[in-house]
């Protein structure tokens, strides 16, 4: 039975967002930029308009402004991004429900069945193209093949707004001149080493004796060589939307300075509180928790804590906040802003290490966030708070920010 | 690019999920009574920019998109007559 594996990549994906929801922006240069305050202000993604004039993914603030002067920067609304990738994904569920998230912006869709031909395969992507289009209003581009790897080489080869078929009479003539670094997995290290071997296209990896490829790169090389001969089995993984989420967070600005080491524990506490809830909304649970501050003078750092096992209580959240500011930032106060951000999330029913003791306190534990947060749901944030933050007026009035973190994921799962 | 202009709507949810406006109201505008709507799909707002449920509604002898947006509704000029 012949394998037919789409690869749907949306075309500028934040930016495209962005644009539909600021016409007046349209045809312009545009880029979403992480904020320059919080030390992230790279470029996450342009317009091709803004692509066109060198501004590149990565690049910082300043740097794509000296290559483009009247780029116009937004901050990113993760929220809609999501929203969106939903949307994406809903349409694409009308032909099966065998689909794979990679990042919030690439699906991988395995129509592999009986009766599939590539052809069939071809009509279908062009579908989801014309409805992404003509519904959402931004554009896709498809890669058609017979294995996860070739799909999205394809993808990549016509865009914006286009289909490409890689089969397996066409693909050789169509993928080997590509330059390695097309591939997926060959980053600028892993390049520059192929170079060192006179390997420049993907014919010539496939070409590539293997003894020589596993000594300039290990045995990734392998792995690289087989992709470029064609070879990929690897399944198309029922992943959704939320699994890109990485981590969590919150910050806020205190309405004063934080002097005090009890004034940062009522903020510690305030910020797990709405973490925690964000955390049991999505279904997560965390292994590590970050705190970060700012000082009065606009410095920022930051430490983390690995937790000896997942958690998603608020209780246990705001512990562990407080014992990484104790061991961590007592001597920086005062502090402008305290952030809370929970990473390595694992889906809440993961089975976790049980503990000898502790388990029903914990349980018990559970069962009050629960309660927690379904009066708030009903009733509103102010109906129950812990004393710990109401021993300060001015911080319960504190009105915690959301922030996602989302990194594409390794295709190998890692 | 034209304003957007967001409404209040008053509609029907009827037992399947549809959700059916009836009337709305732009916040210092009159009161519009929709009498037909004739196309209900997801779209693009282009001109006022957005994406959400499009209707579209003979309002008299005017043609005009509904779009919900998630939480949020607002009024577009409609398709060329």
């Amino acid at each position: 039975m012949e394998r037919v594996v789409l690869h749907v990549d949306a075309n500028s994906f934040y930016a495209s967002v962005e644009v539909l929801y600021h016409p007046e922006l349209r045809g312009r240069a545009v880029s979403v930029c992480g904020d320059p305050e919080e030390r992230h202000g790279i470029v996450l993604a342009s317009t091709r308009e803004a692509k066109r004039r060198g501004v590149k993914t990565g690049m910082a603030i300043w740097q794509a402004r000296q290559v483009c002067p009247e780029l116009i920067c937004l901050r990113p609304h993760y929220d809609l991004y999501i929203h969106f990738s939903k949307l994406i994904r809903a349409v694409e569920e009308g032909w099966t429900d065998r689909i794979e998230a990679f990042g919030l912006d690439e699906n991988w869709l395995e129509l592999t069945e009986r009766g599939m031909t590539m052809a069939r395969g071809a009509r279908i992507a062009d579908q989801i193209r014309l409805r992404v289009r003509e519904e959402l209003g931004i554009t896709v581009s498809v890669g058609v093949s017979f294995n996860k790897i070739l799909a999205k080489l394809g993808s990549d080869m016509k865009k914006p707004d286009a289909v490409t078929v890689l089969d397996a009479e066409s693909w050789r003539g169509k993928v080997w001149p590509l330059p390695a670094a097309d591939l997926l997995y060959v980053g600028p290290a892993t390049r520059r080493r192929l170079m060192r071997l006179g390997v420049f296209t993907i014919g010539d990896l496939a070409a590539a004796p293997p003894e020589t490829l596993v000594r300039a790169i290990g045995k990734n090389g392998l792995m690289l060589k087989a992709f470029a001969c064609g070879l990929d089995d690897s399944p198309v993984r029922r992943v959704g939307v939320e699994a890109q989420i990485k981590s969590v967070g919150n910050s806020a600005t205190a309405p004063r300075d934080v002097r005090t080491a009890e004034e940062a524990r009522c903020m510690c506490y305030l910020l797990a509180e709405s973490v925690g809830a964000r955390l049991r909304e999505g279904g997560f649970r965390c292994g590590q928790v970050t705190l970060s501050a700012r000082t009065a003078e606009l410095e920022i750092s930051s430490h983390q804590l690995l937790l000896p096992r997942p958690v998603n209580s608020t209780g246990e959240i705001g512990a562990a906040a407080c014992r990484l500011f104790r061991e961590r930032f007592s001597e920086s106060l005062p502090l402008r802003s305290l952030g809370l951000s929970c990473g390595r999330l694992v889906p809440k029913q993961a089975p976790v290490q049980v503990e000898l003791f502790g388990e029903e306190r914990r349980a018990r534990v559970e069962a009050l966030d629960t309660a927690l947060d379904e009066l708030r749901r009903r009733f509103g944030h102010r109906v129950a708070e812990r004393g710990v933050v109401l021993a300060d007026g001015a911080f319960a009035a504190v009105n915690p920010k959301e922030e996602h973190l989302i990194h594409p994921v390794g295709f190998l799962g890692g | 690019m034209t304003q957007k202009r967001f409404v209040k709507v008053r509609a029907d949810f009827l037992l399947d999920g549809r959700v059916v406006p009836l009337i709305f109201r732009t916040e210092d505008g009159p009161t519009v009574r929709i009498d037909r709507i004739l196309d209900i799909r997801q779209a693009p707002a282009l001109k006022s920019g957005g994406q959400g449920m499009r209707y579209t509604c003979r309002v008299g002898e005017r043609l005009l998109y509904l779009f919900h947006d998630r939480s949020q509704w607002f009024v577009e000029q409609g398709p060329d007559q």
